[in-house]
């Protein structure tokens, strides 16, 4: 499968001049199966650029995969130019709460006042999918989700095809509460998600210090996802979610802590960059 | 021993750090009432360590303990807070003596709930107890 990144900042979008190089836009991936479908992970405001590119390929039928509701994850879906056309099927998969559906989670930011229309006057065909627990297959690619420890439903992807996994776990924050050096895995969240994956996408908010003081708002140091990924024995890491105060300079630091921590060649961790893809 | 998951559902990941940090006693089951965790306050009222404990059936622990009424009458599961909570999946509060694995006699309250991730979705159940005292 191929994997291109739309947007790989947390938080809120960041653009300007120092955050050019690894980009601004909030959390959108795009995986392309060998077989042609489309699948997008997360809709933030780097959908927008993708959905226009969509439109213009006349890509008809789109599966997106949202890990959770926070704004940035969700906010470009309104203007994700393929829901403005007749014909589109889009599928949403993503965690309902125990007490809402997806549909009525979604609807929720995606009305008045926060936003001018409804779901229901989009001219797409769309259908929900709860993924709070699941396994499923789009186009030969085999998806698999479970709940992961961060505010509020919160799920993370893994997709496989031909052998080769891609892990996505963006918001998330395995260390509370737990060692993740000498706990055993099965008591680790996502580490099901993450286990022997070709790549990981994780979330890498914080340096350590910062993440002192913002223990329990969801997110991972570069410490905690260098001990994560040398746990679930990934082949290849990206560190995801930039901090939107961190400037280029200060995520190549945080890179580089994330090699020397883990261990391992410069190949096998870097940052997830928009505009960059990679073939799993 | 039952082969262990790749990874428990979150919702047993947070009981456990839970229950690890606190200091009542909490005892921990999976869906099929398998023992998964129990902390060091229950350890104490158990006469038992975890690693001893760890695995232990429904039917084990329900007559390892020797669970009895107050008229010395045997506790069968399904009168169990905890069997309660497994069997008929609704909490359930109530007073059992118990003989520890330390061979010592207690007398404990257990409150015990059902865990549900979602509506239908049962993982298991979670027991809080603590040492009545004479």
């Amino acid at each position: 499968m191929r994997v291109r990144m739309w947007g790989c900042r947390g938080s809120i979008a960041a653009p300007g001049a120092s955050t050019k190089r690894y980009g601004g836009n909030t959390s959108c991936v795009e995986i392309q199966p060998a077989s042609g479908e489309v699948v997008i992970l997360d809709a933030g405001t780097g959908i927008r650029e993708l959905g226009a590119r969509l439109v213009d390929d006349g890509i008809r039928r789109i599966h997106l995969l949202l890990t959770h509701l926070h704004v940035d994850h969700l906010e470009g879906l309104g203007m994700f130019a393929p829901i403005y056309e007749h014909g589109t099927e889009l599928h949403i998969w993503g965690p309902a709460s125990p007490v809402a559906s997806l549909e009525e989670r979604i609807a929720t930011y995606f009305s008045p006042p926060l936003f001018p229309l409804t779901m229901a006057e989009v001219d797409a065909r769309v259908q929900y999918h709860d993924a709070s627990e699941s396994e499923w297959a789009i186009d030969g690619v085999r998806f698999s989700s479970h709940a992961i420890l961060h505010p509020g439903p919160t799920v993370g992807y893994r997709a496989e095809e031909n052998g080769r996994v891609l892990a996505y776990l963006t918001d998330h924050e395995p260390a509370l509460g737990a060692d993740l050096e000498h706990d055993a895995p099965e008591w680790i969240s996502g580490f099901g998600i993450a286990r022997g994956a070709d790549v990981l996408i994780h979330d890498c908010q914080y340096t350590t210090a910062e993440y002192a003081s913002r223990m329990g708002w969801g997110h991972s140091s570069t410490e905690q996802v260098a001990t994560f990924a040398a746990k679930a024995e990934v082949g290849r890491l990206l560190l995801f979610h930039h901090d939107p105060m961190h400037i280029d300079e200060q995520l190549d630091a945080m890179r580089d802590e994330v090699r020397d921590l883990w261990g391992v060649e410069a190949s096998r961790c870097d940052l997830a960059t928009e505009g960059a893809e990679l073939e799993i | 021993m039952a082969e262990e998951p790749v990874q428990r559902n979150l919702i047993l990941i947070l009981a456990r750090q839970f229950a690890a940090q606190l200091a009542t006693a909490v005892y921990l089951v999976d869906a099929d009432g398998t023992v998964i965790y129990f902390n060091e306050a229950a350890e104490q009222l158990l006469g038992q360590r975890f690693i001893e404990g760890r695995g232990m059936t429904a039917g084990e622990w329900s007559t390892a303990f020797a669970p009895r009424h107050d008229s010395g009458e045997h506790m069968p599961l399904e009168q169990l807070p905890i069997g309660v909570a497994i069997v008929e999946r609704e909490p359930a509060h109530g007073a059992v003596t118990i003989r520890g694995a330390d061979g010592v006699d207690r007398r404990i309250e257990a409150t015990s709930f059902p865990l549900f991730a979602h509506t239908e979705d049962f993982v298991g159940a979670i027991t809080f107890f603590w040492e009545q005292q004479a």
